[in-house]
């Protein structure tokens, strides 16, 4: 510690190199805490995913409905414990652009089949008494400064009313959060009010949710559900949710390749870049480093002094660089449909990781070179 | 005329000792190839994407939707609503003389894809015979034609080749019934060929509709379209939105082209930057290594000029260098490649087309990186005094 104005004054000695190796580093860090982040948000999802929920979706598509009879039929499936359902509603407000999830539910149900939901019982009883009205998530509800009591006009991308009206209008009776910290960013209305008022698909689902107490019995449920509809208009393919969300991201996979790829070379051309201006920094301070080592300072000394220089301006900034990363991340989750979450600390923990294999990495040879250097030689400058 | 012989010595004298300096100068190259490739294969996906949309769509031809409806799945016509639109005035004629307009239901149907087995949506068409008119450019490639009344398909290639069992002879399982593949058909690359086609009035009777999600017209010029949209609108039993095909796969795609515009300007901006530090850092450390025989050439009575341009000169080669292999690189590992875009009820199956415009486009990132890059540390070099870089000796 007693050395680090030493350090300090080693990095000012040029200071246009230090300043720009600074924002190099800097500049990589804001990328990899911006695309690492959206790939590791990603990641967060899927391990919130419960293994005991299983989901029942037309075995065609998802774009294909269920009917609403085959609720009681999967309730009585041994070894399921209750059932819910949700038809998608594919709400946007005033424009396009501005869409998010929304669907169409039996709030009663929803409590049960998500236990992880925070829901007031309160909410609950008067969603069932306001036959238009809405659950929000809370993420959602920051998102467009809606608040309980509003009364808000949604458009559909799907769904047209019988009565010809262009928008459909909610009365928000409440908002929910769930405890694990993934995005509250949906619209829930009352299924029977939505059901009565669309033109077509009336008395159809897009899904069902089955809950069921163990995760190992879950393929041989999901069989048993979908061999009920077997041979039927209406096939069933039945996942529990983590494995669906899981192929769901697979398809995103091209992506997730393209994003690390991205990252790998921003890494290594960083690596270069630091790794030779502390090189030529070192070499050009080989006489100064052989005064220190005149004076006394042990080889231990030295290499920790060129060793905590490269640290120094690494960690400094990775973490300016990764507060700027943390604060821009949340619009980009929300550009890809994913709003109200925030970058994740696991992502900022590898990030410092990071700086400091960079700080290590690039003063191996300098630092050897520092410690095997020849006092005599170098202050002959030969 | 001495000046530009200085300039030209200077410069060649510069760029001989390069070599000596190849690890600092790899650093530039390497930075700029990275920033060259990342805006090349995002620039790329972004103007394929377009390209197929753009592709897919003709001024002359109309889309008709249900009015409120922003999209084709959201939309629905019934069978009287069909037949008025279809006497609307402005529509082309068939060889039989029908109108040239295609009412058509869509629904999606979950396929495989062949690359990772993950399940994918495919949109099947219902089109009507009139269809043949309307888009000229869909052609059988293979086997046959689909029989009216019969439950067979046609699919586009790009859907063939991206999933599986989607091949002639294959069934597809749609709602309670097989559908039987009967020939494969191209249509320049677009939209089109990520999906199957079907017959409209068999795949209505076998989901038991009576309205199409959409109909597609072609017109007889493409102004005509203010005579067709005019008897649409003003028509008081219907209740529909017209617009022109193009502007409709515009309004389609502009989240998505939104969307992979911020990731080109934003990811190959921050990349830029950071590859102009890089550069910068390593063009100063050049100059000062060279500072001696910089202030030697001075003192001999070189002029700054000739300084200046011989630092310039180094920084865009090297920046030219970087960006050939990022080209290459981005080109060898994406060019001609497929890649299929979508959610669970569509897919779109876009082939990466790098074009030179793309590659000149890489060009002038990396030579503004470069030319920046070169400039404050050339100045530099050029306001060396002389007598104290001569000193450091």
């Amino acid at each position: 510690m007693r050395y680090l104005p030493l350090i300090w004054a080693g990095l000012w000695r040029k200071p246009v190199r230090s300043v720009l190796t600074f924002l190099c580093v800097l500049v990589s860090f804001l990328l990899f805490g911006a695309l690492h982040g959206v790939s590791a948000a990603l990641g967060d999802i899927v391990s919130s995913m419960s293994d005991t929920r299983l989901r029942i979706q037309s075995r065609v598509n998802i774009s294909e409905p269920l009917p609403f009879a085959h609720l009681a039929r999967i309730e009585r499936v041994d070894g399921v414990q209750g059932a819910g359902y949700y038809n998608f509603f594919g709400g946007y407000y005033q424009e396009p652009s501005n869409s998010f999830s929304s669907g169409a539910v039996d709030i009663a149900r929803m409590g049960i089949m998500f236990p992880e939901i925070n829901l007031a019982p309160d909410v609950v009883e008067k969603m069932k008494r306001t036959r238009d009205g809405a659950v929000i998530g809370e993420d959602l509800a920051k998102e467009y400064g809606w608040k309980v009591g509003d009364r808000i006009p949604l458009r559909s991308n799907v769904w047209v009313r019988k009565d010809g009206a262009p928008e459909w209008s909610f009365e928000i009776v409440g908002t929910y959060t769930w405890t694990n910290n993934i995005p509250s960013n949906e619209l829930w209305m009352n299924y029977d009010y939505f059901d009565e008022a669309r033109t077509f698909g009336n008395g159809t689902v897009t899904l069902y949710f089955a809950r069921i107490a163990d995760a190992k019995r879950a393929a041989a449920i999901s069989d048993e559900i979908d061999r009920l509809f077997a041979n039927s208009a209406f096939e069933t393919q039945t996942q529990n949710e983590r494995d669906w969300i899981r192929g769901r991201m697979s398809q995103a996979g091209d992506i997730g390749f393209f994003i690390n790829a991205i990252i790998a070379a921003i890494m290594s051309a960083l690596l270069l870049v630091t790794a030779f201006t502390m090189m030529q920094s070192v070499r050009e301070r080989i006489p100064e480093l052989a005064v220190l080592k005149t004076y006394g300072f042990g080889n231990g000394t030295v290499v920790s002094l060129v060793f905590g220089e490269a640290l120094l301006i690494c960690a400094l900034a990775a973490g300016l660089g990764l507060t700027v990363a943390y604060f821009a991340e949340p619009p980009i989750y929300r550009m890809i449909g994913a709003g109200g979450l925030r970058l994740p600390w696991s992502v900022i923990g590898a990030g410092f990781a990071l700086a400091a294999a960079l700080a290590v990495v690039s003063s191996v040879l300098p630092a050897r070179r520092a410690q095997t250097l020849n006092i005599v030689d170098a202050l002959a400058a030969r | 005329m001495g000046t530009f012989r200085q300039i030209g010595a200077v410069t060649a004298m510069n760029l001989s000792s390069v070599p000596s300096r190849i690890g600092a100068s790899s650093v530039v190259v390497i930075g700029i190839a990275c920033v060259v490739g990342v805006v090349i294969s995002v620039f790329g996906m972004t103007r394929s994407l377009t390209g197929t949309l753009r592709d897919s769509a003709r001024p002359d031809r109309a889309v008709v939707l249900r009015s409120g409806a922003s999209n084709e799945t959201a939309s629905t016509l019934l069978v009287d609503a069909i037949a008025t639109i279809k006497d609307a005035p402005g529509i082309a004629r068939t060889p039989d003389g029908d109108a040239a307009a295609s009412a058509e239901m869509m629904i999606a149907v979950s396929m495989h894809r062949k690359e990772d087995d993950t399940m994918a949506g495919v949109t099947v068409r219902g089109i009507e015979p009139a269809a043949a008119t309307v888009r000229p450019e869909v052609r059988l490639v293979d086997g046959r034609m689909f029989r009216p009344g019969l439950r067979e398909a046609i699919v586009g290639r790009g859907a063939n080749g991206e999933f599986k069992g989607l091949g002639i002879g294959d069934q597809v399982a749609l709602r309670d019934s097989q559908w039987t593949i009967v020939g494969t058909f191209e249509s320049g690359g677009d939209a089109q060929e990520s999906r199957l086609l079907v017959d409209e009035s068999t795949l209505l009777s076998a989901y038991q509709r009576t309205a199409a999600n959409s109909l597609t017209a072609l017109l007889e010029s493409e102004a005509a379209f203010d005579e067709f949209k005019a008897a649409l609108t003003t028509n008081p039993t219907l209740s529909v939105s017209v617009e022109r095909e193009t502007e409709y796969y515009a309004r389609q795609s502009k989240s998505i082209n939104q969307l992979l515009d911020f990731v080109t300007y934003f990811v190959g901006g921050i990349m830029a930057l950071g590859a102009l530090f890089a550069a910068l850092n390593t063009m100063y450390s050049a100059v000062s290594t060279r500072a001696v025989e910089i202030a030697t050439l001075r003192a001999l009575g070189f002029g700054s000029t000739g300084v200046v341009v011989s630092v310039l000169a180094e920084s865009l080669l090297l920046a030219a260098a970087g960006a050939a292999i990022g080209a290459a690189v981005s080109w060898l590992w994406f060019g001609g490649n497929t890649f299929a875009m979508g959610n669970g009820t569509s897919s779109l199956v876009v082939k990466m087309q790098i074009t030179p415009a793309l590659l000149a486009t890489g060009m002038v990132w990396a030579v503004t990186v470069g030319f920046f890059g070169g400039l404050f540390p050339a100045l530099r070099a050029a306001r060396l005094p002389v007598a104290r870089a001569l000193r450091a000796v």
